[in-house]
């Protein structure tokens, strides 16, 4: 066999289940990846005698018939992780190290998989580009001047590049999505409710939710499938049954309805990206679906709302870093007030701290119906849209991001445009919606571009029958060059 | 009983002052867990042993509601015959403080679960009914120490996250008086429903004091000031005083009230200023998206105050139609379940107004010399009662029911085995008095003859000779029947 690690994680199951490879020769193989990709700065911990342990054990007594049997994982480092460092990208958690395990990384070890490494991420999710990391900036193994895209930057760089067969990520605003679009590789954020939030360091409580990202809508399915479920431990969690996503794919679409907003096209948009769109409506229309206009008229309020709802749940949520009962203490401080400026200022990076100065200042007495109860009502209205739309069509596609990669550095002391990123897919968000972005096509620099299927509230099945349908016919294929090992 | 008149006003040189107060009672919900974690709430466990990584505020930990938590604070809002509301809201009250691990208090802001109410005080003079404005659940933070060490601080999280109700009243409070009877009426209607222990020195329950004064027959309040975190009644009528006397001395010499938040000082017996209005905290209040907005269906609602309790003021009620009682005697025996239940156990088996007496005077002066509530009665109810029935019988006389009940204390022994042992049954034989008075009367015949020459202070005399002789056994009624005729003739 050629490269065990370059294809599909739903490929990979198959040679395991068949004992074409091991669990322990997959994770070594997975290792040397890793250690020869270390430019692109996607770790921020590796596990790997843990790892190699865990395969040792799963290759004597194999238990096949698990979603994930002996799967190495590497997760973004939001994740809590019993006795691994977890930093959330941030100096403030840099020697923080858990008790206790996220229901997510848990629900996935249940299924048969391990813990490969931690992926590098913008401090606390904040950015869409990687760059606010503590831990340095990670490159999209697209082109070693690109962003991998933010905040899941490092799990969307490494799966990429073949560091793990399939991630997780969180999205917020777009944090899954955006750098699933900028990497090629499919990212999906279900519904607000259906993966549990417990362990995941908070960054906006009432948008955070977390996801799978892979190579394709199949392994998209199966780690949908490992991950979500009810947990009585978060109180948003959605009491349902467990879903078999990836048993229940189907390539059928006909009949579907998929709408199109127009207000999502904007302007100074790439040709590339409304070529894209097309491209993409012609072929669900193709395969029988039928393409609806629709108006989503509170759009452009979605991102302003967006940056007043999340930085305020933000403030608030961090406030727990404060050097008193773990993390980062500054050493100065003469009373309580210093060591708590000293610890934030020297703990916090310069992105978290423009979002806790907005978000405390919208919640601000005398600002707080201006902007907080404002925005929240403007939520409803952005909420409202989309429920009036879905009565008549099954789901949504617009493109996933603006642009593709842009390079690093470009948009950094320059936090609006940065924002602007976040254009398409932060409406979800503050929705609760599932959405999808699945790798539709280069743009003329060959930079990969994805678009964007929004579902009903846990729709997560027909999106991903969609997407499926979708991936066989598109004809794309990640093409990256290993230039970095 | 005769009705006095209110009179709680500040003298000052200009007129009469009213004191207007209000509280904010901060009552520990009586739960095995906190509010949003599984750890234990008990007192008195060593620092930082009842702490979940919830409580300590953990990256990425959620609170999750206790349901006990909850339906404790509708039992105690149906007590206050409050309005409990289906739709309640859990908001952040953000501040940073190093016993407050999540740097905001989960509290409720704008929808409290429980809406306006009302209690009833007995006053001297009369009923006066004080309103609810709202109870809400809040936690409780840690707690600094500042004096175990020169140069740190330490934090004990143990009460971190435990559930609190804050009830607040309407300005409806007029003196230290009513402040106490209203703490005590909650506290006695909240151990009754069993919603809070009322332990005020286990801090379980606290208030915010909130005065003002302003000119009597005025109808514009004052500018308050607000007492914090004060926790024993008498602390609360010592700093109204001070705090009310205060203001008015600032009234008179032209200057303004600030309104501030204080601190009581209990050494010194002061207020002193906390802070301003003006460096009063932001403390940025929003929804908590953690938890969804709290949603009470009727039933559970309809189905708590099925399950509720008789309360006092129900109960005061009966004991006066049932027992016989008066309005104050009923009051009294109803201030606490624990007495109530003692009392009713008695009653059942002894004479209802006798045994109302025994206890509000013996008893209650044991108990109280002893320190002991009355579930730790040496004397138990059956023996209680017993000892009050050979009082209403003629068995024993009052002053040798005394002596009984002494030896009871001290041996928790049936009384019947007491009187009977020590021979101290009551003397009611008329032969035998008859016998002992005779001999009395002649051993005294100059006593008796200034008698019948009109000196009749004398017959006390005779009846403490006739007790003398018999022990303090003589029947006292029949003595004094007895000794009448015999002196006449």
């Amino acid at each position: 066999m050629a490269d065990i690690t370059n294809q599909s994680l739903n490929e990979i199951i198959e040679n395991v289940k068949t004992k074409k490879v091991s669990s322990t020769e997959l994770t070594k193989a997975y290792v040397k990846n890793i250690e020869s990709a270390k430019k692109l700065n996607a770790f921020v911990t590796t596990t790997f005698d843990q790892a190699l342990n865990n395969a040792k054990q799963f290759d004597n007594k194999p238990n096949f018939d698990q979603l994930l049997p002996g799967i190495p994982l590497a997760v973004k480092d939001l994740f809590c992780t019993e006795n691994i460092k977890t930093t959330a990208g941030s100096n403030i958690l840099n020697n923080f190290i858990p008790s206790y395990e996220s229901t997510i990384t848990k629900n996935l070890w249940d299924h048969g998989s391990f813990l490969l490494g931690k992926l590098n991420c913008d401090e606390f999710a904040m950015g869409s580009s990687n760059e606010t990391s503590y831990y340095g900036n990670v490159i999209n193994p697209v082109g070693d001047q690109l962003v991998p895209g933010g905040s899941s930057g490092g799990s969307s760089s490494a799966l990429a590049a073949d560091l793990t067969p399939a991630t997780i990520g969180t999205d917020t605003g777009g944090s899954i999505r955006q750098p699933a679009s900028f990497t090629g590789t499919v990212g999906l954020k279900p519904t607000y409710g259906l993966c549990s939030r417990w362990g995941i360091v908070a960054f906006a409580s009432s948008l955070d939710q977390a996801g799978p990202m892979t190579k394709t809508i199949k392994d998209c399915a199966i780690m949908l499938e490992a991950m979500s479920g009810f947990d009585e431990k978060d109180s948003t969690s959605i009491n349902k049954k467990n879903e078999q996503y990836s048993k229940n794919l189907k390539d059928n679409i006909k009949g579907l309805k998929i709408g199109i907003p127009k207000e999502y096209r904007v302007d100074n948009m790439p040709k590339e990206v409304d070529e894209l769109w097309e491209k993409g409506k012609k072929i669900l229309k193709d395969l029988g679906a039928q393409l609806i206009d629709i108006s989503l008229p509170h759009t452009k309020y979605a991102l302003p709302t967006y940056y007043i709802v999340a930085p305020a749940e933000a403030s608030s949520n961090l406030a727990r870093y404060d050097g008193v009962r773990y993390g980062y203490r500054s050493k100065q401080g003469k009373d309580l007030i210093e060591m708590y400026e000293k610890t934030r200022s020297e703990g916090f990076g310069d992105e978290v701290k423009r979002r806790i100065l907005i978000g405390t200042y919208v919640l601000s007495s005398g600002y707080y119906d201006a902007y907080y109860l404002k925005a929240q009502k403007v939520r409803q209205l952005i909420k409202k849209d989309f429920d009036d739309s879905f009565k008549k069509i099954d789901a949504i596609l617009t493109p996933s991001t603006p642009s593709s990669a842009f390079k690093i550095g470009e948009k950094t002391n320059d936090p609006v445009s940065m924002y602007l990123n976040d254009i398409f897919t932060v409406p979800v968000n503050l929705a609760g919606l599932p959405a999808l972005s699945m790798p539709a096509g280069v743009d003329k620099q060959g930079h990969p571009l994805g678009l964007q299927l929004i579902g009903k509230t846990l729709d997560e099945q027909k999106i991903l029958n969609i997407g499926y349908a979708f991936e066989k016919n598109c004809g794309f294929k990640n093409e990256i060059k290993k230039w970095w090992s | 009983m005769s009705k006095e008149k209110f009179d709680y006003f500040i003298k000052g040189e200009k007129g009469k002052y009213e004191v207007v107060i209000g509280l904010e009672v901060h009552a520990q919900v009586l739960s095995k867990s906190k509010l949003f974690s599984g750890s234990s709430t008990k007192f008195g466990a060593d620092p930082n042993n009842q702490v979940s990584l919830i409580d300590s505020a953990f990256p990425g930990m959620l609170p999750v509601i206790n349901e006990e938590c909850v339906k404790q604070a509708v039992r105690t809002g149906l007590g206050l015959n409050a309005k409990i509301n289906n739709y309640s809201v859990f908001d952040r009250k953000n501040y940073f403080y190093a016993d407050l691990p999540q740097g905001y208090q989960i509290s409720q802001y704008k929808n409290p679960i429980v809406g306006e109410g009302k209690v009833l005080l007995d006053m001297p003079y009369g009923s006066k009914e004080i309103g609810i404005e709202r109870l809400h659940l809040e936690q409780d933070a840690g707690k600094s120490i500042h004096d175990m060490d020169p140069s740190n601080t330490y934090v004990d999280l143990n009460r971190s996250g435990i559930a609190l109700m804050e009830i607040v009243s309407k300005p409806d409070l007029r003196s230290p008086d009513e402040v106490n009877a209203y703490i005590k009426k909650l506290r006695s209607i909240m151990r009754y429903l069993g919603t809070c222990d009322g332990n005020m020195q286990e801090g379980s329950l606290r208030a915010d004091v909130n005065v003002s004064v302003r000119k009597e027959g005025d109808t514009n309040f004052g500018t308050r000031c607000e007492i914090k975190n004060v926790n024993s009644i008498k602390f609360m009528q010592m700093a109204i005083e001070y705090e009310a006397a205060r203001q008015v001395e600032l009234i008179e010499n032209g200057k303004k009230i600030d309104q501030e938040t204080r601190l009581f000082d209990t050494k010194k017996n002061e207020t002193r200023s906390m802070r301003s209005k003006e460096d009063a905290h932001d403390y940025r209040y929003f929804p908590d998206p953690d938890l969804l907005p709290l949603k009470l269906e009727q039933k559970l609602i309809d189905d708590l105050k099925k399950s509720l309790p008789e309360l006092p003021d129900k109960k005061k009620e009966r004991f006066v139609k049932e027992y016989g009682l008066n309005a104050y005697e009923a009051n009294v025996l109803v201030s606490e379940k624990e007495i109530s239940d003692y009392y009713e156990e008695v009653a059942k088996l002894s004479d209802k107004k006798l045994a109302a007496t025994w206890m509000m005077g013996d008893l209650f002066a044991m108990l109280n010399d002893r320190g002991l509530d009355i579930s730790k009665s040496p004397i138990s109810a059956k023996y209680f009662a017993e000892l009050v029935q050979a009082i209403k019988s003629g068995e024993i006389s009052g002053r040798i029911a005394k002596e009984v009940f002494e030896i009871m204390v001290e041996s928790g022994d049936n009384p019947k085995k007491i009187i009977e042992s020590k021979g101290m049954k009551q003397q009611s034989d008329p032969k035998e008095l008859e016998k002992i008075i005779n001999e009395i009367l002649s051993k005294n015949k100059d006593k008796v003859d200034q008698y019948k020459a009109g000196k009749e202070k004398l017959f006390g005399f005779f009846v403490g000779q006739v007790m003398k002789l018999s022990g303090g056994k003589a029947n006292p009624q029949l003595t004094n029947e007895i000794l009448k005729k015999l002196l006449k003739g």
